[in-house]
């Protein structure tokens, strides 16, 4: 057998031991299950009537097609060729790049910790929804009986209706996650992708018999067409599409590392860049529906009771169920789908860290779901089942994601596209067997639209903070868990990239097997045993 | 709702949900090919 031949073989035995998902069927709903999140729901309907209504489908498309899918390509370009959890697969893009891996390793596990919280209200709020337990105030209901919210800071003080389904979740996850990822993540995201478009759409069309939904709908998509002039609206568009697809943060890295080799990652990327925005369409027509029902029954306009985020999810539905016809349904629902969706979510961001860890120290899937689960868990359950833990959300939320994930994101671009020069050979990458295929314009997309694009929205961000500091919340609190969180997590990233790999990883370079074939290294096979570019049975490396 | 409103709507669901239905076409249609193509390759 050939020295080629030989690393192609063993290649396929590291990737049998990763695993991998069984088609492109189930890739495809996995990172759909991924991309539509809890933000698809709460967040794109807002945005959208904030910044232009129907009007915002001109910038919302520009940044789907100039900044969104090509991101989402660049992302799945990477993983798929390099074979790779995110460390792994920038350590083998260029040695030095692999903390660039690791910092999204970490943004992941702090997003992983809080993520889960949400799903958990959710998930009380569907057994909620059953009897109305929220009453005749859901907003005091929220805050006081449910989250038994105190001052602003960090408290132990437990709330166990909190508790409960945050384990529970928790739970839930670890099982799917040592399941493995076709077992696991595969099935889950087979089963639930279709559940939740079903349990949605029929929420939908609840929603649009409700009276008054005309009036919200109205709302939604009268166009402002003077909004198409301002930066913000433009900024928020960008946001809104870089935010709901998982992009720039090693989710699509490492599922893309799943796909087999000859798969059609262009036209899977369309798919799922086109899917994530059709729910997040459909999101938006079945919330105003239901809000324009609330500002009718309430007597006031659609404007007045608009809302985005846990306001919405969790003071104007409750509302909105106890007023409508069939509130219980409606309530079942729309917090069933905010637990599905929210699921498949929270099993791709907690994959991209066991992901890393199994490339990294060759640990068994059980061994490394614990590892990282466990903490993830107890950490998540110590901070977010108190009576602080909406304001240590809060922040670590806003911080995290507007900090965290856009400048990673931005630098990781920058990095591939002009640090690296990857961009040409992840091109040909993706046309040996992608159509339509990849070319000029993709490369100026990534390299130069998409950065200026995530810049703009990083720009508004520092903005609007600098202006006045988040929220209510005390100055260390701002410091230790927003700024100091961004600023903990590269440095956290690049310390785990000085860790040796294990014995016999190969480095530098796509694996063998990978399309198109790497050049041969002139250089000759090592007396040893390893090959160039390949860590030694010491853990050093080569 | 407003004609403007209802054009919009209908404008929104054409452009996005419609792209869906000519990605996953696109997608069907190459991986067929690709998988006729691919065929021999494998008994080689």
């Amino acid at each position: 057998m050939s020295t080629t031949a030989e690393g192609a073989a063993g290649q396929a035995d590291v990737e049998r031991r990763r695993g991998g998902f069984s088609s492109r069927r189930v890739f495809i709903l996995a990172a759909i299950g991924s991309a539509v999140g809890l933000g698809n729901i709460w967040r794109f309907p807002y945005v959208a009537y904030e910044n232009g209504g129907g009007a915002f489908l001109l910038p919302y498309l520009v940044a789907l097609l100039t900044a969104g899918i090509p991101f989402l390509l660049l992302d799945y370009a990477i993983g798929h060729r390099h074979r790779g959890s995110a460390p792994l697969s920038f350590a083998r893009l260029r040695r030095g790049t692999e903390g660039l891996g690791w910092w999204q390793v970490a943004i992941c596990f702090v997003i992983a910790v809080y993520y889960a919280a949400v799903i958990a209200w959710a998930l009380r709020y569907t057994l909620f929804s059953l009897d109305q337990a929220w009453g005749d105030d859901p907003e005091a209901f929220f805050f006081g009986e449910f989250l038994q919210v105190g001052d602003p800071g960090v408290t132990a003080d437990v709330v166990p209706g909190v508790l409960v389904p945050l384990a529970i979740v928790w739970l839930a996850v670890l099982a799917i996650m040592a399941l493995g990822v076709q077992r696991g993540i595969g099935v889950t995201s087979l089963v639930f992708i279709p559940v939740l478009v079903l349990a949605f759409g029929a929420l939908v069309v609840q929603a649009l018999l409700l009276p008054g939904a005309g009036g919200g709908l109205d709302a939604l998509f009268t166009p402002d067409w003077s909004a198409l002039t301002s930066a913000s609206v433009w900024a928020a568009a960008f946001g809104q599409i870089f935010f709901s697809l998982s992009i720039g943060f090693g989710i699509m890295i490492t599922y893309a590392s799943y796909v087999g080799r000859r798969e059609d990652m262009v036209g899977s990327g369309l798919v799922v860049g086109f899917s994530n925005s059709g729910f997040e369409l459909l999101a938006g027509i079945g919330v105003f529906a239901a809000l324009g029902f609330m500002a009718q029954a309430g007597g006031v306009a659609v404007g007045d009771v608009a809302t985005g985020g846990i306001g919405l999810a969790f003071i104007a539905f409750p509302t909105i169920i106890s007023e409508a016809p069939a509130g219980a349904l409606i309530g079942v629902l729309f917090f069933g789908s905010l637990v599905i969706a929210g699921i498949t979510s929270l099993i791709s961001v907690i994959e991209v860290v066991i992901s890393a860890v199994r490339d990294k120290f060759d640990t068994s899937r059980l061994t490394a779901t614990l590892a990282v689960g466990v903490p993830a868990a107890v950490l998540s359950l110590v901070l977010f089942s108190t009576t602080s833990g909406i304001f240590v959300l809060d922040v670590v939320d806003h911080f995290v994601n507007q900090y965290g994930i856009l400048v990673v994101a931005l630098i990781s671009m920058l990095v591939v596209a002009w640090a690296v020069q990857a961009l040409t050979g992840l091109g040909d990458h993706l046309n040996v067997h992608g159509r339509p295929r990849v070319g000029t314009g993709w490369r100026v997309l990534v390299g130069i639209v998409a950065p200026v694009g995530l810049a703009i929205v990083l720009f508004f961000a520092i903005q609007t903070d600098l202006e006045a500091p988040y929220g209510d919340y005390p100055s260390w609190l701002l410091l230790v868990l927003g700024w100091g969180m961004v600023v903990a997590l590269p440095l956290i990233g690049f310390l785990l990239a000085r860790m040796p790999w294990r014995a016999g990883t190969h480095l530098d370079g796509p694996p063998p097997g990978s399309d198109p074939a790497p050049p041969l290294d002139p250089a000759p096979a090592s007396t040893s045993g390893t090959r160039p570019g390949t860590v030694s049975e010491e853990g050093g490396s080569r | 709702m407003s004609t403007e409103a209802i054009v919009m709507m209908i404008v929104a669901m054409m452009v996005i949900w419609g792209g869906l239905a000519l990605a996953i076409t696109s997608l069907v249609r190459h991986g067929a090919v690709e998988d006729r193509t691919e065929q021999p390759r494998h008994d080689l």
